[in-house]
This record gives structure tokens, sequence and C-alpha cells, in this order.
């Protein structure tokens, strides 16, 4: 451009870059709003509302739906978050050991566990150890053997993480806690993993909400009408009812929990933002 | 002297094809005060590491107090209670307190009682001048006030010598001095004191002996007046001229590959406002 007097111009549409900004804007606006008045026009309400939420088979589930289908659902993923725990954290001290076998078996057993889908490792374990050793039984019954199952699944995720967590802590605290006389393996119990466990709190809790979900696994296992979680029962009786109310149910009671983890989740991150300075 | 708390004899170290050490012999009398000076690169801060074997010497011996530290059926955890650590950037346990800073690794390493722990750790807080900060946490201190309490967490060992990792180079200029007065407590009472530091002052006045390093090997040593005041090396020469006005230094031309192997490019002292975090 040769007149240089004038250098910030209007573009050839005439407008400025706020009244375009402003223009776009809008136009995402108006193709949202159009997106969400389709669904809600072409949408049959009055046959969803049939099939999906009818107060008086709603009201048929309860107390059954949190005193047996819920707390199931919470055993399960405490127990299998456990054995989780306990085995991702040997198989983190496993990956970081000096020992090369050691690390192998470690890094063989995450990749193993982290690409197949649980519902295989529940059928493996449901089926496939009964079979391989009849003489072991699991302790605690369907307990024992879901905590397996989904203990076996997020060791091989949270063994990562808990391995991150390890690698975060300054060198300079090993460093400074060895220079004072503390063994190696007391190091790591009193100095190290408490710091590392402060910072994997978030994704540790993010595995436990993923553990929740998985915990409907369990349906594939072969349960007891006393041992279904929320899936299972959800699913049960909508085939009894021949409605899916149970389900939308089933599906709040999710939601019921989870939410609010991931909530706790986004508070300990933001915090932890706010403490690094 | 008297018998010799400290003793390194023909000390060698690599970093791969890196020799940072290159046969370094000295010996440090009960009581004494020795600072050991150089470069950076000069493999100053990997001679202090390897005397609590912090760093594994590639050949040569180091005796602490009559033992030896690199014999390698050695207790080290029970040779490095005796040999206190004072980093550059302090390496406080974030996760504990100032008391539990002191009073953790007495309780776990010297089975020491929880009460007997904690009088202790009052005691040395208050010689370091921090009783009021007991209860608080580290990252609420200054660096100055943290490497003090990383001074006390080491005394309440009860160690026989002192290792000082450039103990004022991560601090704000204007806490430099509280942590140099603290160290000049100690040495006046007696403490045997390892110093690798830039602080030509506290070494002309406290150290008994400086030490000069330079390429991996001792250049010159002696009384501080005579090392720092009159230098008969070339190489300690030049060294002190940089550190004591750095702002004479003089941009070097690049000299062509393969000639003069110890002429390192003109590096400052590390800027003592800027912690290498």
């Amino acid at each position: 451009m040769a007149d240089t007097d004038m250098p910030v111009q209007p573009r050839r549409t005439g407008l400025t870059i706020r009244q375009r900004r402003r223009l776009s804007r809008g136009a995402q606006y108006v193709v949202f709003v159009a997106v969400v008045a389709l669904v809600a026009v072409t949408a049959d309400w009055g046959r969803l509302q049939n099939q999906f939420a009818q107060p008086d088979i709603a009201r048929q589930l309860f107390p059954d739906i949190i005193t047996v289908a819920l707390k199931n659902t919470v055993l399960y993923t405490l127990s299998g978050f456990v054995v989780g725990l306990v085995l991702g954290m040997v198989v983190a001290l496993m990956r970081l050991s000096s020992v090369g076998p050691y690390r192998w078996l470690a890094s063989v057993y995450i990749e193993i566990f982290r690409g197949l889908p649980a519902l295989l490792i529940f059928i493996f374990v449901g089926t496939g150890v009964p079979l391989a050793f009849p003489s072991v039984q699991y302790p605690g019954g369907i307990y024992g053997k879901v905590a397996v199952a989904l203990g076996l699944v997020s060791a091989a995720y949270m063994a990562e993480t808990i391995r991150a967590g390890i690698q975060a802590v300054p060198k300079g605290q090993t460093e400074a806690a060895r220079s004072l006389g503390f063994s190696p393996a007391r190091t790591m119990v009193s100095i190290v993993l408490p710091q590392a466990f402060r910072i994997i709190l978030p994704p540790l809790t993010n595995e436990l909400v993923l553990l929740f979900k998985d915990s409907s696994l369990v349906l594939f296992l072969g349960v007891t009408l006393e041992q279904r979680e929320l899936a299972k029962f959800g699913n049960d009786l909508a085939s009894t009812t021949a409605n899916s109310t149970p389900i939308l149910v089933a599906g709040l009671c999710y939601l019921l929990v989870t939410i609010p983890l991931s909530l706790v989740v986004r508070r300990m991150e933001s915090r932890a933002r706010r403490e690094i300075r | 002297m008297s018998r010799p708390e400290v003793r390194i004899k023909d000390l060698h170290k690599s970093f791969g094809d890196n020799h940072v050490l290159r046969g370094i012999d000295l010996e440090i009398a009960q009581g004494e005060v020795v600072c050991v000076i150089g470069p950076s690169g000069s493999g100053k801060s990997t001679l202090l590491r390897c005397v609590n074997l912090l760093e594994e010497p590639g050949a040569g011996k180091v005796f602490v107090g009559g033992c030896e530290v690199t014999d390698p059926d050695v207790d080290i955890d029970a040779v490095r209670r005796r040999i206190g650590m004072v980093f550059q950037q302090f390496n406080l346990f974030p996760h504990l307190s100032v008391t539990g800073n002191l009073t953790l690794p007495q309780r776990r390493v010297l089975r020491r009682g929880k009460a007997e722990s904690a009088r202790i750790a009052a005691e040395h807080l208050a010689r370091v001048g921090l009783s009021e900060k007991a209860d608080a946490f580290p990252a609420a201190l200054s660096g100055g006030q943290q490497q003090r309490v990383a001074i006390a967490r080491a005394l309440a060992m009860g160690p026989e010598v002192m290792l000082f990792d450039e103990p004022t180079s991560a601090l704000d200029p204007e806490l430099v001095g509280e942590v140099l007065a603290v160290m000049r407590m100690l040495a006046d009472e007696g403490m045997t004191m390892m110093v690798v530091t830039h602080e030509m002052t506290f070494a002309r006045e406290v150290a008994d002996r400086v030490v000069f390093m330079d390429g991996g090997v001792i250049v010159e040593e002696g009384r501080p007046e005579q090392v720092v005041t009159a230098p008969r090396h070339e190489r300690t020469r030049h060294f002190l001229s940089r550190l004591l006005d750095p702002a004479m230094a003089e941009v070097e031309p690049e000299r062509p590959q393969g000639a003069g192997g110890d002429g390192p490019s003109p590096k400052r002292p590390p800027d003592p406002g800027l912690p290498d975090r």
C-alpha cells in the first residue's frame, strides 16, 4: 500500500477486527441454537418419557438400587482400587528398580494390561484362572474376584502414574535424605513417597472414577441377585419391567458419585497449581 | 595439626569421558575450616560430594574419622550420620514442618525418642535463631531461613564434619549474611568444616585454609591471606580477579581447537540472585 499515512486501514470487507470477531461469535451462536432447537423439535419427547422416565417404575427401584446396587458398585470399586494401588506401587517400584529383570517384567505387565480391554481381563479372571488353578479360591468370593480383575486393570495405569510421581520429586530430596543417613528404603517411604502421592492425588482420583465405571463389567462374572451392581441391576429391571426407566435411574446414580469426585479432583488440581508459585 | 578428620587420597572421578577429578590429595584436621574455591566445572562440588559418597569416586580413597568411606563393605548410612551436608538448594523436606525436618531424621536414623528429638530440634533451631519458625513449613520461609533450618537439621544429627556445597549461591544477596553468620558461629565452636564457596570474604576471615581447584586438580592451597591476597599461581590470580571484579572481565577471543587445554571461556561467578530451579 502506498498510502503510509493510514496504517490501520479497514480490510476489504470494510469491517474492523473487532467487528469481524463479533460477527464470527454471532454466527457460532446461531449454529449452536439451531442444532439444539432441531434436536428438541424433532425428538419424540412423549415416547421418550414413556420409555425412560416412568415415575412409578422409578419408585419401585428404591431402596434396592441404593442399598444393594450402589452399595455393591462402591464396594467393588474400592476393593479393586486398593488391590490396584498396592499392585501398582509394586510395579512402579519394579520399573524404577536397578535390577534389570524387575524393570523388564514391570514394563511387560504395564504394556499387556494397558493394551487389553478390561472386559477380556474380567473374562480371563472369571474363567481362565479358575480353570488353571482349580484348587485356588478367590478370597471373599465374587468380591475377591472383582477386586483382582479391577486391580489387575488399574494397577497398570496406576503404576505409570506412581512412577511419574516418584520421578517428579526432585533428586535433591533423595540426596538430602541419604546424606542424613536414611537407607534407600527409608528414603523412599519417609521422604519420596509422601511427596509423590501429593503430586499424583488428582490422577489417582481420576483413576477411581474410571474404576467406578469399569465395575459395571462385573456382570460378565455371573452374579447373584444380592451381588448385582448398578449397571446389571438397571439392565435386569429394565427387562423385567419392559421399560428403560431403571437404566436412566442407574445412570443418575453413577453421576451422583462421579460428578462430586470430579469436582474434588478439579479443586485439588487448582490448589496444586497455586502451590507451585 | 591434630589427627586428620577427613583424608582424601589420590581421588579420581569421571562422568563419562569427562575427567572431573584428576588425583586429589587433601587432609582436613579436626576443627579445621577448609574453603574450596575455583571456577565452575573445576570439580570442587564433586570433590565435596565424594566425601559422603553422594558421588562414587572412580579411584582413590576417602577416610572420615578414621573410617574408610570408599570401602565397598562400609555401612555407608552409618558413616553419613557423622557427616552433615548442606546443599545449595537447601533441600528441606517440603511435606514436613521445620520441626518435622529436624526430628524425622533423628527418629528414623538415630532412633531417638519423640521427646528427645523434639528437645534437640528446639535447641538447634534456637542456635540458628529460628525458634519462632518451628511450626512453619519450608515454603513459608525465605531462602536464608531455609538454609539456616537445613544447617540446624544437619547439626541435630550430631555430625563430626560439616560439608557445605555453595550454601549461599542460591540466596538473594541480602540474605547471604545470616547464613554466613551461622557458619562462622560453627567455625568458632570448633566444627570441622569443608566449604565450597564463592564468598571470598568468608574464606579470608573464617577459613583456616583455602584450597584453589581448577581442571580437576588442586592448584594451590594455603593460609587464606596467602591464597586469596597473594596467590602464587597465574590461574588463581586470574580466577580471583574475575571473581572480585566481574565487571572487568573481557570477552576472550575464541582460540583454535586444541590450543591450551585449561582455557575456560570467561565465566562469571554464579549470580547469587538466580537460583537455578
